[in-house]
């Protein structure tokens, strides 16, 4: 029997795999532009993939976890370990502006930048992501994920869902 | 193995979870499409919240944080819960609702401040990762009371109705939790934090705090209204155990 021979596993190979895995909810960005994955680290017998889940009743963090071990397995770990670290905990920041950038090209406004003042930011107006204008209305601080909320434009008068800061 | 903390943890993740559970029964039934996502939503943020605590619960007791969690959530008698009994009162109308779940909210984001700054490995980050959720809920809750308490004739009436039904409920949050040691903020400090909180909004909403008198019993009491409640979210569960989802 021929064994097919992958080549060797590297951090930055790792990295590379784990970006090809969009969101499980927002199939447009993956898990890496996101910052859900935070470190990677190679064991004696695993590969470790150090996650930190988004909002705690994302009923999408179980997916995850497994398409991570199934793609990662796929590139010839032997053993892959999904670590969840709480600490610190995830933030809207870490989002990178390429991810934004096509969240936004989606129809979701990216959440807005808030450097740690989260009340603040609340009170500032929202861009649509169709026709820029910060003539809104927020409809609903809840949507169809934990991670949404639902805004009228109504300059466009299309409705849009904005990605919570947090 | 028992311990002082993993007691404390179960009684924060009851409180989550028995309000996410009364929080999920207006799914499919909310006076409007946008309450009953907004529900479905809150229910779904604070179970999450009870898994995070009941996880935490696990290390302590050298459970597995697999399989722990539903253990406790399904397979549990009433008894044993732990939760306060201002979150186990049945929804009633829209105002007892949303004043229950503002008054949880408050009080929970103060709890969340004072254990963000714990010194337990876990206990800390937990309570900072969840606490900006709650901020959602608490703007959502505090926006709809005042609505209410300012609006109509009968929407002011109901919101007084259920300010004097729930405010003897909420004093029980001033009592220590089971495990609460000196390693954990005080209960009646975050009470009295509370109080400095909801009191001015309460006023600002033009209802009228009512007296109280006598006392709701400690955690380990319940009203009548947990144990249906309890039967009703276990009901599938002890249908078929071994089931995998």
């Amino acid at each position: 029997m021929v064994m097919q021979t992958l080549p060797a596993l590297t951090e930055a190979s790792v990295w590379r795999a784990l970006e090809e895995i969009p969101d499980p909810e927002l199939p447009v960005v993956n898990l890496v532009e996101l910052g859900i994955v935070r470190a990677i680290r190679f064991n004696a017998d695993a590969v470790q993939v150090v996650i930190t889940p988004t909002f705690a009743g994302c009923p999408a963090y179980e997916v995850m976890s497994e398409q991570i071990r199934a793609r990662i397995e796929q590139e010839g770990a032997a053993r892959v370990e999904v670590v969840v670290r709480h600490d610190p905990p995830w933030t809207s920041e870490w989002i990178t502006e390429a991810a934004r950038a096509k969240l936004k090209a989606a129809g979701l406004a990216p959440p807005p930048r808030h450097t740690g003042n989260l009340i603040q930011v609340l009170l500032e107006p929202v861009a649509c992501p169709r026709c820029e204008s910060t003539q809104t209305s927020l409809r609903n601080s809840f949507g169809t994920t934990p991670c949404r909320m639902i805004y009228t434009c109504n300059n466009c008068l299309e409705p849009f869902e904005l990605f919570k800061p947090l | 193995m028992a311990s002082p903390i993993a007691d404390y943890l179960l009684a924060l993740a009851d409180d989550e979870l028995i309000l996410g559970h009364r929080a999920s029964e207006w799914c499919g039934h909310a006076p409007i499409l946008e309450e009953d996502i907004a529900f479905a939503n809150l229910a779904l943020d604070e179970i999450g919240h009870a898994r995070l605590w009941l996880e935490l619960a696990a290390k302590e007791m050298g459970e597995d944080p697999a399989k722990y969690p539903d253990q406790q959530v399904y397979f549990r008698a009433p008894d044993d819960f732990r939760n306060s009994q201002l979150v186990e009162l049945p929804n009633g109308d829209w105002a007892f609702t949303m004043l229950r779940q503002y008054m949880f909210d408050a009080f929970e984001t103060q709890r969340l401040d004072a254990l963000s700054a714990v010194n337990h490995s876990g206990m800390a980050e937990v309570a900072a990762s969840i606490r900006n959720e709650e901020l959602y809920h608490l703007r959502h809750t505090q926006a709809w009371v005042r609505r209410l308490a300012l609006g109509t004739e009968e929407s002011a009436a109901r919101s007084q109705a259920a300010l004097n039904a729930l405010w003897p409920y909420a004093q029980q949050l001033a009592q220590p939790l089971p495990g609460e040691s000196q390693d954990v903020p005080s209960s009646s400090d975050i009470f009295d934090a509370w109080r400095n909180m909801v009191v001015p909004f309460i006023e600002e909403c033009v209802l009228i705090i009512p007296e109280v008198s006598g006392f709701i019993g400690d955690r380990t009491q319940h009203s009548d209204h947990l144990a249906p409640m309890i039967a009703d979210m276990q009901e599938v569960a002890r249908v078929e155990p071994e089931a995998i989802w």
